[in-house]
């Protein structure tokens, strides 16, 4: 059966796998990643799930791999450093089943803090990657690499980037692969990494990258196409694609394994070109390898190493030009901002007024840090909020943090959030973390984590309790409040702060744009009471706007009837209605 | 149309994603070669948003290039402004007539552009609908996209059954009715 459909790169790894025969699939939530776990659950022979982080979804994989079946872990590009541990050692091991990790990228920051380039990890834990160019690619390619994994004896990562996973194009389905599973075997040469057999493992992982240097100049995920002589490009992934708009006549060597590069078809390549460029987004991790090789290459002293390219660069770069007739107007810029009815503006708009800094998370509420709630201070990475409020506890005293607290998401805070609370429970901080409780992890769209009672299979299961287990850590001090009730928000935060002991607040109320949400009310403005403070729209909340005349006027079908607004006013002139 | 670049741009939480996905899937069964580009994830909250279609015999790459779009559908009329510098010298914008200040503008720190149709209109082709008047006349505010969606199906061509059969299997089942009412009423415009 061969059916054309048109798929999301992300729907087109999930399928890739389903094809290829995996039967075990681990990942944490991280744009552009999450949608490959959503669609592959969908697959009754596959089982999936969410892990708390990245670190434990690739143990699973680890696990189902050595127990001898097929296994997947995703994650986002910074995921993989919290994975990293076991990514580093399972280069040791290798495999029994097939194992891939995909890795998703995110040149030009859509959704991440950071731009790094999941290339560099790959070579310095000497594990292949391949990196496809479009969906159809993306499925057969995570077919090759389960093939690459088993052959080779190695975990093998599939990089995609956020416009690879996040376009559609046309794939051709295939039916799955019933792989039959592997048999387990006692290895401890192999499976217990102790000094002793590491040492043996290490000897191993550099005789399989030499094999696979030679043997990667014959995969098939490679491309040479010779047109231009004059004019050539090395190239991969997404990029690809933009070579092909820009210089549809040039030479080009498209290459589907990354690490190790194959050396001799790229040397083969340069021969027949006269003027070879490496197009490749972020680092430049092809670029350097060729330069070392002492062959002359053009690359990163003409394209950028931030963000994601386009044909119009590349013309730009070579030719001197590109297409652009019109220049742009000047308009206000549009960044993204926290929903009407959003939890975490209510206790934004709480900290606000009592003058808190937080030090925050990654989440939607990352966007507490812009104006008008300008709340957050400081954000690194997930579950960082606690720890950094940890440090400054340490470094300057319980005076410099009572006006701080941390806050951090109820996923996040399964995440990595957790260890840092006990450490603060260990070391004797007495700082206050607020959990913003959404029951959800909502900015990569709604994902189910262990405290929502859900599985990703959408089967009930236990929901860890959150107070219960903060309470459980030794945390003295630990209350529920219901993010909408801004008095006894206000109020409970100022006896936290002020209090010599360790807080955890549980600000709890569901994400506004959580399925079976209802909103029977709504917030409507009177103009006759209205005295134009500017006050309601203090909170941010995009259903509101200020009029010619300086009154408001509240948008009603974007209005999720929190009452914030109404809270804010003192003149009465805001009042809730029934829809 | 034989191969078109299309951009649907608009606010988060507009509907550019479904959108898109019926141009997207009507071109597929029309038998060419199509590819999307869509955007997740944080910048979906409120933010300015942009997808790209292309289709065509062969396409490249999934975006839309400056000076290569032939149709802007824009959802709300700033963001028309904000990616108008992506058209063809004959490109045409389909806008939706509805304004939603940026939270840059409501907090006062930058001011919402005046006339911006108008000026639009000087340099480009444009055909300006009201989509939430006519989602309401239906009796569902949230149908305006299938209404945009129609005004715009004139320019890009196929037949209007072929739009009708991908809207009738994309759109969830309870709306599909007034989903293609509303459609009509932008095709009939």
């Amino acid at each position: 059966m061969s059916k054309k459909k048109i798929m999301l790169g992300n729907q087109a790894i999930a399928r890739g796998a389903y094809e290829a025969g995996v039967k075990v699939s681990s990942a944490y939530p991280g744009t552009p990643s999450t949608e490959i776990s959503e669609f592959l659950a969908k697959y009754d022979e596959v089982y999936t799930e969410w892990a708390p982080n990245e670190k434990v979804a690739l143990e699973v994989a680890i696990g189902a791999s050595f127990s001898g079946v097929r296994s997947l872990a995703c994650m986002k590009h910074v995921g993989l450093n919290v994975a990293s541990d076991p990514l580093y050692t399972f280069a040791y091991t290798g495999v029994n089943g097939g194992s891939v990790i995909v890795v998703a990228d995110d040149p030009g920051l859509a959704s991440s803090q950071n731009e790094q380039d999941t290339r560099m990890i790959a070579r310095s834990a000497h594990i292949p990657l391949l990196e496809p160019s479009d969906s159809e690619e993306a499925r057969v390619f995570i077919k090759f690499a389960y093939e690459l994994s088993e052959k080779y004896d190695t975990p093998v990562i599939l990089r995609t980037t956020t416009k690879l996973s996040h376009s559609q194009s046309v794939v051709n389905i295939e039916e799955r692969e019933e792989v039959t599973d592997k048999v387990y075997e006692r290895n401890i040469k192999k499976y217990v990494m102790m000094p002793g057999s590491a040492i043996g493992r290490h000897v191993a992982v550099e005789e399989r990258e030499n094999v696979l240097q030679r043997d990667a100049s014959e995969f098939p995920v490679n491309k040479v196409e010779i047109k231009d002589r004059k004019l050539g490009f090395i190239t991969s992934g997404i990029p690809y694609q933009y070579v092909k708009e820009a210089c549809p006549d040039a030479s080009v060597l498209k290459l589907g394994i990354i690490n190790p590069l194959p050396r001799k078809l790229i040397k083969d390549f340069v021969k027949e070109v006269e003027c070879v460029y490496v197009i490749e987004e972020l680092e430049p991790v092809i670029e350097e390898q060729i330069k070392s090789w002492g062959i002359e290459v053009k690359g990163k002293e003409l394209f950028t190493k931030q963000g994601e390219y386009s044909a119009n660069l590349l013309k730009k770069a070579i030719y001197g030009k590109d297409d652009a007739i019109f220049s742009a107007d000047k308009v206000p810029a549009r960044p993204p901002i926290l929903c009407s009815g959003c939890p975490h503006r209510s206790v934004f708009s709480v900290l606000n007024k009592l003058k808190i800094h937080a030090a925050g998370d990654i989440g939607c509420y990352t966007l507490g840090a812009v104006a008008p709630l300008s709340v957050i201070d400081t954000t690194v990475c997930m579950g960082a909020s606690i720890s950094v409020l940890h440090g400054m506890e340490k470094a300057k005293g319980k005076d410099f943090i009572k006006d701080w607290v941390a806050v951090i998401g109820d996923s996040t805070f399964l995440h990595t959030g957790v260890n840092s609370l006990i450490n603060m429970v260990y070391n004797k901080a007495s700082g206050t973390v607020i959990i913003l409780d959404n029951r959800t992890t909502g900015m990569t769209g709604h994902q189910d984590h262990a405290a929502t009672g859900k599985t990703l299979k959408g089967e009930e299961t236990y929901a860890v309790n959150l107070e219960t287990l903060c309470r459980a850590i030794g945390v003295p001090n630990v209350c529920t409040v219901n993010a909408f009730d801004v008095d006894t928000l206000e109020k409970t935060i100022k006896d936290c702060v002020n209090g010599s002991v360790l807080s955890v607040i549980i600000a709890k109320a569901p994400c506004a744009l959580l399925k079976g949400q209802k909103f029977p009310y709504k917030c409507v403005s009177d103009a006759e009471k209205c005295k134009k403070c500017g006050m309601c729209l203090k909170i941010g909340c995009p259903a509101i706007t200020r009029n010619v005349d300086g009154t408001v006027t509240i948008n009603d079908t974007m209005c999720n009837g929190c009452g914030l607004c109404m809270s804010k006013c003192k003149f009465g002139a805001i009042s809730k209605v029934e829809r | 149309m034989k191969s078109a670049n299309i951009m649907v741009v608009g606010v988060g939480g507009q509907g550019t994603l479904l959108t898109s996905r019926i141009i997207g899937n009507t071109a597929l069964n029309a038998g060419y070669d199509v590819k999307l580009s869509e955007v997740h994830g944080m910048a979906q909250r409120g933010g300015s948003v942009v997808t790209f279609i292309r289709f065509g015999e062969n396409v490249a790459e999934p975006v839309v290039e400056a000076g290569d779009a032939d149709i802007l559908i824009s959802f709300e009329i700033l963001e028309a402004m904000r990616y108008a510098h992506y058209l063809k010298k004959d490109g045409i914008i389909i806008v939706n007539d509805c304004k939603i200040d940026p939270m840059t503008v409501v907090i006062g720190a930058e001011s919402y552009p005046e006339n911006i149709i108008k000026k639009l209109g000087e340099k480009h082709r444009i055909h300006t609908i009201d989509g939430l008047s006519a989602a309401k006349d239906l009796g569902n505010s949230k149908v305006l996209n299938s209404v945009v969606l129609g005004a715009a199906a004139k320019f890009i061509g196929f037949g209007k059954s072929e739009w009708e059969d991908v809207i009738k299997v994309t759109v969830p089942t309870k709306t599909t009715d007034i989903n293609l009412k509303a459609f009509e009423k932008g095709y009939g415009e």
